[in-house]
């Protein structure tokens, strides 16, 4: 039987935040490099099959790039602050003989072949959390994951939108002002320059933000919000106790060795927490939303790939600990346990089951914003 | 639709109101435009129809306004959204999101449409205003006229019944000007939505307007037909001005009103020889083969130009022509990839920033980046440090550009033809022999553009090269001895002032084009030759 093609469209962004937060705790899970490895490529071979032609999508291999030089500076930190008693000595740095207030920190000395190793695994694990969020990020639009935020939070995403647009635009102020002050041979450095280059650019940058809020005023934002106070109270400290358990949930979800209650206890009190409040807080809120993305099949599967893969690994890792994280002491070469890597192999379906982006043509009628510049 | 009751604006720390016992009607279906000079209260007028006046900016109003029946005392702008659709000065700061078609959404989102409501009308509203293609482009990388078109759009998915524009025009090269003009009549014409509007450049809109509001600058506003207030002091536009020299009457508004009528007056003037072009002086600067290049855009495509000392040279061109990334090179503080710049046997590239700027100076388009102290007077002392010129200098200067400019003022709280003056005389202390100017017209009143193409033409027959970068053709046609056109990158035509305008439909004056084929050009020209008895 022939599966039917779906019409190319994007994803669900939260859809692409779950799978990627599911592989994201599958990959904290476990120490073992070979898993990790499975698992970066999984990440990337979704990311290269499913991601669209919009600029944040190539920002991928910057996330990899990031990956791996986190990788580096723990090796380097490892084998030059490590206090290597036992084990494979691979080479010997020069040791530094530190002040008596420094007692307790050894610099340089022998480096062992164990130390080395357990820097990489633990980089790799960093390394492909990292890659995770950067997979979402490449694959869903960052601002159209703000928009899909509950109608409580709506001010909250607003806010970030404007901050991401005002971003770009206070470079370009520093670096038109920067080439300005030349204009006039003013110094560019030291205090003087400093103030020269600052005071114009925040000027320029409240002036902005002023219009800004003039124009969001007139066009509507903030309409019919007058709830009462109390209520606006009452979802402001529902909101933020429920986060709050969220975060320690989180926290004992993705570190092994926190008490089991603070994974799910938190999590689910936050979970439930939250809920309220952004129920609460919604029904103050008359607000539409333009082509909303819709939650169809694909993004019960995308986000279902995401959830399996994390519940198999912690649950695995209640199984057998050994298997997730090989052995440094003795050092030993890392198995490849069946279970877990099937759990991480899941994660690659969803480079079939989520539709194909669309592509845009482009239409290159309009000039690039540098000429104007 | 619009009523304002004996409506008093004072703003907190002011000594008079801004508006004073201001009493109007606007009927629905009207395209207003409202007139007057820099600081006499346009924005406040306008600010007070949706209720930005006083809610947003401060400040206390008496009186009542009231929009489609609602009081703005009790109604703040976001609760007027449906009714009134405004579009400021820059539409760029205005936009809440990143392409075309999600910033037609925004305001319906907030208004809460149902989903298929808002579909319908965005595209209805990009067909509307010719923007099907762009819709989803990014709004930062669109051209000037096609972002004023944007925030058009923006509040017109809304079906506001009354649009206020602020200055839709004052940005852009002619031809966007019309685009943009050209839509603004489609919408009173065919949706009956009322527009005020206000604008510096009435050679653009008087022909549109169906009443005009004038704002002498005592806190009154006087409103009546456009051809009835012409024959008062409001400021008028070309067109009316050579009408009143001509004695017509009624006044024409329109180039076509003009052209009919001015038989009689070509015929007089065929006679007086046009009064022989300036001679240039020696050759100030020589630009061999300037490439400017962004990445793989170019800019600037090897032009080789030559300036004169006392000529004034008009640049112009579409937006993003490359006029700015031209002036930067020529200057030696922007980029240039290729070719070179001599200013008397030196490269302003190479050398030092201080010497660079006694060579050439630039006032650049945002000029206020220029100024970064507390008062106009510390500026001034500033720069005769940085230009190792005696104490004073500068201030003299400028009090030559614009006699009695208060020291003490915030130079944010200059107008912008006084911080032009400021900036300029910053620039001029270095004494440089070739003076580059990027738009200066912006946002300037007539009477500021007049003061100011005084200053350029006195700069020019002190032995400067003038260079002027701008949209403004009347400007060009009062100012310059000789017109640059440049499009995309390139140079494609360069002559006498008189010869480029007068061949190009998009650049010729409005005099140029009631007297064509004659070749005058502004009015006092003609005034001048209809003075010297034949």
């Amino acid at each position: 039987m022939r599966l039917i093609e779906p019409l190319p469209r994007a994803l669900h962004p939260m859809a692409w935040w779950l799978w990627a937060l599911g592989l994201a705790t599958a990959a904290s899970r476990t120490t073992n490099p070979l898993l990790i490895a499975v698992l970066v490529a999984v990440v990337a071979y979704v990311v290269v099959s499913r991601r669209g032609d919009a600029p944040w999508a190539r920002a991928f291999s910057a996330y990899l790039v990031l990956g791996l030089l986190v990788v580096a500076i723990r090796v380097v930190f490892n084998a030059l602050l490590g206090a290597a008693d036992d084990g494979h000595v691979l080479f010997t740095l020069p040791s530094v003989a530190l002040p008596g207030w420094a007692k307790g920190i050894d610099l340089g000395g022998p480096v062992t072949a164990e130390e080395i190793l357990a820097a990489v695994y633990d980089g790799l694990r960093l390394a492909a959390l990292i890659c995770c969020v950067g997979a979402a990020n490449a694959l869903a639009n960052p601002k159209r994951a703000l928009r899909s935020l509950p109608p409580a939070l709506y001010e909250i995403g607003s806010a970030v939108v404007v901050a991401l647009t005002l971003a770009p635009q206070l470079v370009e102020s520093v670096l038109r002002v920067r080439r300005a002050r030349r204009l006039r041979a003013a110094p560019q450095k030291g205090l003087h320059g400093l103030r020269a280059i600052a005071l114009p650019v925040l000027e320029d940058a409240l002036s902005r933000s002023l219009l800004l809020a003039a124009a969001m005023d007139s066009r509507g934002y903030g309409r019919s919000n007058g709830a009462p106070l109390r209520l606006r109270r009452t979802t402001s400290a529902l909101v933020l106790t429920g986060l709050l358990g969220l975060s320690l949930g989180l926290y004992g979800l993705l570190d092994g060795t926190a008490p089991r209650f603070l994974g799910g206890g938190a999590l689910a009190v936050g979970i439930a927490l939250s809920c309220a409040g952004l129920a609460l807080g919604g029904r103050r809120v008359h607000r539409s939303t333009y082509r909303p993305d819709p939650w169809r099949g694909p993004e019960w599967l995308v986000g279902g790939c995401g959830v399996a893969c994390a519940l198999v690994m912690v649950a695995a890792g209640g199984y057998d600990p050994l298997l997730l994280h090989p052995s440094l002491y003795p050092l030993l070469w890392p198995d490849l346990p069946l279970l877990p890597l099937g759990a991480i192999l899941v994660g690659v379906l969803p480079a079939w089951l989520a539709p194909r982006p669309e592509r845009r043509v482009a239409t290159r009628g309009a000039r690039p914003a540098a000429v104007t510049a | 639709m619009i009523r304002l009751e004996h409506v008093t604006v004072t703003y907190p720390d002011a000594t008079a109101p801004v508006l004073r016992d201001v009493d109007l009607h606007l009927p629905e279906g009207e395209l207003c435009l409202v007139l007057g000079r820099t600081g006499t209260g346009k924005s406040t007028l306008l600010g007070t129809v949706n209720g930005l006046v006083p809610h947003f900016t401060g400040g206390t109003l008496a009186g009542r306004v009231l929009v489609d029946g609602r009081d703005t005392r009790t109604h703040p702008p976001r609760e007027l959204a449906d009714v009134v659709g405004v579009v400021g000065q820059d539409p760029l700061a205005g936009f809440v999101t990143d392409t075309v078609e999600e910033e037609l959404a925004y305001g319906m989102e907030q208004l809460a449409l149902p989903a298929d409501v808002m579909r319908k009308r965005v595209e209805e509203t990009l067909d509307l205003l010719g923007l099907a293609e762009l819709r989803s482009q990014p709004l930062r990388d669109l051209s000037g006229g096609q972002q004023q078109r944007a925030a058009i759009g923006a509040v017109l998915t809304c079906h506001p019944r009354i649009l206020v524009l602020d200055e839709p025009t004052s940005a852009l090269d002619p031809t966007a000007a019309e685009e943009v003009l050209g839509a603004v009549t489609r919408l009173v014409h065919d949706l009956g939505v009322t527009v005020l509007m206000a604008e510096h450049r009435l050679e653009r809109v008087l022909q549109y307007a169906d009443r005009v509001l004038f704002l002498p600058g005592d806190g009154t506003v006087r409103s009546g037909l456009p051809a009835e207030m012409m024959t008062t002091d409001a400021p008028a536009p070309p067109v009316v001005e050579l009408g009143r020299l001509a004695g017509w009457v009624p006044l024409p508004l329109s180039v076509r009103d003009a052209r009919r009528r001015a038989a009689p007056l070509r015929q007089r003037l065929e006679t007086v020889p046009p009064s022989a072009p300036r001679r240039p002086g020696p050759v100030a600067l020589r630009a061999d083969g300037i490439v400017v290049r962004y990445g793989d855009v170019l800019a600037v495509r090897g032009i080789d130009l030559q300036l004169r000392g006392g000529e004034v040279c008009a640049l112009m061109g579409r937006n993003g022509a490359g006029k700015s990334s031209l002036l930067w090179a020529l200057q030696g503080s922007g980029r240039r990839q290729a070719g070179a710049v001599d200013v008397a046997g030196r490269d302003p590239a190479t050398v030092p920033a201080a010497e660079a700027r006694a060579l050439v100076g630039l006032v650049p388009q945002s000029a206020a980046d220029l100024l970064y102290l507390d008062t106009v007077g510390a500026e001034l002392a500033q720069a005769d440090r940085e230009s190792t010129q005696a104490t004073g200098s500068t201030s003299s200067l400028l009090d030559e550009l614009m006699p009695g400019l208060p020291r003490d003022l915030h130079p944010r709280d200059l107008s912008e033809g006084q911080r032009l003056a400021l900036v300029l005389a910053v620039q001029l202390v270095a004494a440089p022999a070739v003076l580059l100017l990027d738009e200066p017209t912006r946002g300037l009143d007539y009477r500021a553009k007049a003061r100011l193409a005084d200053v350029l033409r006195r700069l020019a027959s002190s032995g400067k090269a003038v260079v002027v970068s701008t949209h403004d053709v009347e400007f060009v046609a009062t100012v310059s001895d000789r017109v640059v056109v440049l499009a995309d990158g390139d140079v494609v035509a360069d002559g006498p002032t008189g010869e480029v305008v007068l061949s190009s439909p998009t650049f010729a004056p409005q005099v140029a084009k009631i007297l064509n084929p004659q070749p005058w050009l502004t009015v006092a020209e003609v005034a001048a030759a209809l003075e010297v008895p034949a």
